[in-house]
């Protein structure tokens, strides 16, 4: 993990630098169709975290090298913007960005019927327009919200949440600094009602039976986001006017 | 991995690999929890500070390590600098071809990267020169010679061997010195076929597993990294079950590499 330092992380009452307990979340917030042109889309705020995803697809797979003739192929890109750092990065794709995205459309592969759309490819772009740790996983958690949101059969939806250690504590929801400074962080993500798991990720330090109680949290976790992702759904549906089918009455 | 006519299998070969591991053996007569033959072979190109050559089973990889004197990275200016790249090279397979790296090879780089950067196998700070201005720079390069599955294993502990066995030194040293290694970080993969999990795929194995999960493990028997891999997924008890694992069959890779370092 990041570089050694003296910085404080939990002061002499157990809390966190920002007053969060060890299970707590940061506040999130999912609103759908804030785009008007995508198939589907989704704002995604997270404790800092601004992130919009768009959903395009199903749509021909190009270039036609990348076709699977048995499924759709799902293209996720995981792209941050140059100001959503504190420092400003350099645009375009790079190695971690890369290697997040794979994770990402691997990932949501598990969860879409990709068998019902051969040939195609289903286009997740996501662009992190404010970046404060936990970015792949609020990505991933937002881009399963914006696939339901165009419409996309899907047999589960992925919700997930990182976990690390923290001066010898395992937390739920890392905030930067303790992405920065702490001493190990485990994003991970499963599918809602099955509970498999779909992205682990893991690095730094911790005894196998940290790990054990970081997953546990993680599946708590996962389920009140699980309920937060529902909620963005159903306020999406709320108030539209769906006609009555002839003949349903008794 | 690759998906073209060379690299399909056939539903003869798919279906006597299923019905092996119900058994609970694999096609080559392994177990489940067993590696392939190893063989590392280091200072293998004396013209690199390190180096290791290596054979799993039918897998070759070469690790190459160059060391040279450059600026530190602005947040760390007290710390030497590690760097991981993997080339898929055309020879290795029929459908690699030349060009940047893609997303697979920079998926192995990282992944190899993240176990050797987070087992702390190498004390950066000791890499320093000058705070800020001149540092060390591990460059670790790894060609990928013939592929047979389980790439990930196969770099790891080439480049930590290699890492092990390398000598550099400074422009002002007259002699050189060992590179400030403190620990040795085991990365064991685990698939996913059907419901069984093994360790060390081969490519066969590799193109009918529907997920993977590489564990790298310190010598004090704590994680230091992991990732998951491919659409599949594990259960939470699969994921525990492939730690244990790689718990078990990294011993005797651990025990390997320590013989040749």
């Amino acid at each position: 993990m990041g570089t050694p330092s003296d910085m404080k992380l939990i002061d002499e009452n157990g809390r966190r630098l920002d007053g969060r307990g060890d299970e707590e979340l940061r506040p999130i917030r999912i609103t759908t169709d804030v785009l008007q042109r995508a198939d589907g889309s989704v704002l995604m705020e997270w404790g800092g975290n601004k992130i919009m995803v768009a959903v395009y697809g199903p749509r021909e797979a190009y270039p036609k090298h990348t076709q699977d003739i048995e499924k759709a192929v799902i293209k996720a890109r995981y792209n941050m913007a140059a100001f959503s750092v504190d420092e400003r990065k350099r645009p375009g794709p790079d190695r971690r960005s890369t290697e997040i995205s794979k994770v990402i459309s691997e990932a949501l592969s598990a969860a879409v019927m990709v068998e019902k759309f051969p040939r195609t490819q289903i286009d997740v772009f996501i662009e992190v327009l404010q970046a404060d740790a936990g970015t792949r996983i609020a990505s991933l958690t937002a881009a399963s919200v914006a696939i339901a949101a165009a419409g996309i059969p899907m047999r589960d939806m992925v919700v997930g949440c990182a976990v690390g250690k923290v001066e010898g504590r395992i937390v739920l929801d890392l905030s930067k600094d303790e992405d920065n400074f702490g001493q190990a962080d485990v994003p991970m993500a499963v599918l809602s009602k099955g509970k498999e798991v779909v992205l682990l990720q893991m690095d730094g330090d911790l005894t196998m039976e940290e790990f054990d109680m970081a997953t546990s949290m993680v599946l708590n976790a996962s389920e009140r986001i699980a309920e937060i992702q529902r909620n963005a759904l159903v306020e999406k549906y709320k108030g539209e006017n769906y006609p009555e089918i002839e003949g349903s009455e008794e | 991995m690759p998906k073209d006519g060379s690299a399909v299998l056939s539903e003869i070969k798919r279906g006597y690999i299923e019905t092996k591991l119900k058994e609970g053996v694999r096609s080559d007569g392994r177990k489940l929890d067993e590696f392939r033959k190893i063989s590392i072979q280091t200072n293998y190109i004396p013209r690199a500070n390190g180096s290791a050559f290596v054979n799993l089973g039918n897998t070759k990889i070469l690790v190459g390590i160059k060391v040279e004197s450059g600026e530190p990275f602005p947040d760390t200016p007290n710390q030497g600098v590690l760097t991981t790249n993997v080339e898929l090279l055309p020879m290795a397979f029929p459908t690699f071809e030349p060009g940047p790296p893609n997303d697979e090879s920079i998926e192995i780089a990282r992944v190899v990267d993240r176990g050797i950067r987070e087992s702390k196998m190498i004390d950066l700070e000791k890499l320093c020169v000058e705070p800020g201005k001149k540092v060390m720079i591990v460059f670790v390069d790894i060609d990928i010679l013939d592929y047979d599955g389980n790439l990930i294993d196969a770099c790891t502990m080439g480049v930590a061997s290699a890492l092990s066995t390398a000598y550099y030194k400074t422009d002002d040293d007259k002699k050189e010195q060992k590179l400030p290694v403190r620990s040795l970080p085991v990365a064991v993969t685990v698939s996913k076929i059907g419901t069984e999990l093994l360790c060390d795929p081969d490519l066969e194995e590799e193109q009918m597993a529907s997920a993977r999960l590489t564990v790298t493990l310190n010598d004090n028997g704590n994680l230091c990294a992991m990732q998951k891999g491919n659409s599949g997924t594990f259960t939470i008890d699969e994921v525990k079950k492939a730690i244990a694992i790689s718990d078990k069959a990294g011993k005797d890779v651990r025990a390997y590499i320590k013989q040749v370092i």
